[in-house]
């Protein structure tokens, strides 16, 4: 029975993963680019910005998660019913509509998390010393070269310890998921008790989120290890 | 002809205004102290002249060159960039990049130029650049007595060591004329002496320099102009002998005394 048990943990721990690290492939990135929105001397892009961010960051993940899978079935039917079927916004929403609970859980977390990676990145950047910027700026350097250059490793260095806490927090959030029937380790310990009338398989479940995030809590230390030969 | 000449520079903040107005003329090696009390405009003057603030009027001119003028603010930025390398700045901070180690402090910006340069141009053998450039950073840094410091980062020097690392930094782009904002200031008084014999060590070279300080003795030794600037203007302008000695204005005489008494 453990063994049978362990490895249906193991499937539905392969989605967590995969929620996981998809989610940090792309909010990592997409961070970068709301966080520079956010920055932005636009101010109109500037508002914009900051009240997705308040959105998002002021809501529930898992209200979002419902918002995403169900949001455009719901307003599918509604526009079919109001006779708009044909026009463009009907059609994106059953394109969204078509996606697997999986893709919308991808879709969600990555948004929630860009946004909350965004501000630790505008933390991370507002915190380097004006100096640095104008020494490179009197060394004839372009405002690329010298984000690239000069800024960006000492941001990366000050950014992580949030970041490792922001990271270790989404380990435990992807079971949000199964609200959305996406079949994650909690779904496959939880089904146990049904089928089986065993409670055991959920609790084990926590064994596998404590070995992932112990895994990551020393790959953290690692890092900041490799980058405390500088002072900033 | 002077190598720089800066006419009726003005700069405000908003509704202060910082400089009402300065001119004045550097000559081919000469050294300038930039003397004055807090807030008189010296800082801003220095970093209107390496463009880290635009000026609101006035106009700069390098070797009878305009870099500077009010009528055409809004410079390009490869025009920008070009104008700041007639002059060098050591901050009072250091501003030493703490990710790099005191060679590619000296060579970053250089090295970047070269692969700037070497994208349009595909026939500059790049690494022969960079052998060069590391070549001039090793020499500069043993003019100012740091060779052998070459591998460590900022973090491991003490702050004297680190300026003049910032020192030989600035140095590496051969300014045609080198600025100091008070490059002492931020020194424990035991680490000031080292700082400042180097820079008098540029002054025996003939490198063109203005320098911002506190350090009335060192002024009056290594100056051969100095400016008093009061409240954005040029109070006085004169020998360090004009000066210090024979002032008529009271206000400078008053400042002079409380300095040199500290």
């Amino acid at each position: 029975m453990f063994i049978e048990v362990t490895l249906a943990l193991f499937g539905g721990f392969l989605t967590t993963l995969q929620i996981f690290f998809l989610t940090l492939l792309f909010s990592i990135p997409l961070g970068l680019v709301i966080c520079f929105g956010s920055m932005s001397r636009f101010k109109p892009l500037q508002w914009l910005v900051k009240v997705f961010v308040w959105i998002i960051r002021g809501t529930p993940l898992m209200l979002q998660l419902i918002v995403v899978y169900f949001g455009p079935g719901l307003l599918c039917a509604s526009m079919e019913r109001a006779g708009q079927a044909g026009n463009v916004i009907y059609y994106i929403a059953d394109y969204l509509n078509s996606f697997s609970p999986f893709v919308a859980t991808i879709i969600a977390f990555s948004i929630n998390y860009a946004c909350y990676f965004s501000e630790i990145y505008r933390g991370g950047i507002e915190s380097i010393p004006r100096g640095q910027y104008e020494a490179g700026q009197v060394l004839g350097m372009t405002k690329t070269q010298i984000f690239f250059r000069v800024v960006l490793l000492q941001v990366i260095k000050r950014i992580l310890p949030p970041m490792s806490n922001e990271i270790i927090t989404l380990v435990k959030d992807t079971s949000l998921a199964r609200i959305i029937t996406c079949y994650e380790i909690i779904w496959a310990g939880q089904k146990f008790i049904k089928s089986e009338g065993i409670i055991w398989p959920l609790f084990y479940t926590g064994a596998f989120y404590l070995l992932f995030s112990g895994l990551l809590t020393i790959l953290f230390a690692k890092m900041e290890k490799k980058l405390s030969y500088f002072k900033n | 002809m002077s190598i720089l000449n800066v006419y009726d520079l003005k700069k405000s903040f908003g509704k202060t205004e910082v400089l009402k107005g300065i001119t004045f003329s550097v000559e081919q090696g000469e050294v300038i102290s930039i003397l004055g009390s807090s807030g008189s405009g010296k800082t801003t003057l220095l970093r209107c002249l390496n463009f880290l603030e635009t000026p609101n009027e006035g106009r700069i001119e390098v070797n009878g060159r305009e870099i500077f003028s009010a009528d055409n603010k809004e410079l390009p930025d490869r025009v920008l960039r070009e104008n700041r390398l007639n002059f060098g700045l050591v901050f009072q901070q250091f501003n030493l990049f703490p990710q790099y180690t005191v060679l590619e402090n000296l060579t970053l910006a250089a090295k970047l130029r070269v692969k700037e340069a070497a994208k349009k141009d595909k026939t500059l053998s790049k690494n022969q650049l960079f052998e060069s450039i590391d070549k001039q950073a090793l020499e500069t840094l043993e003019s100012v007595g740091l060779s052998e410091k070459k591998d460590f980062y900022p973090c491991q020097l003490s702050g004297g060591q680190q300026q003049r690392v910032a020192i030989a930094r600035a140095l590496m782009l051969s300014p045609q004329i080198l600025c100091f904002d008070e490059p002492t200031s931020a020194l424990d008084p035991e680490l000031t002496g080292e700082v400042l014999a180097v820079i008098k060590e540029l002054a025996q070279r003939k490198v063109t320099m203005i320098i911002v300080t506190h350090e009335m003795a060192f002024a009056r030794e290594v100056s051969d102009k100095i400016i008093f600037m009061d409240e954005g203007v040029v109070a006085a302008c004169g020998t360090p002998d004009e000066i210090f000695c024979n002032s008529s204005n009271e206000r400078i005489c008053k400042f002079i005394s409380a300095m040199s008494n500290k």
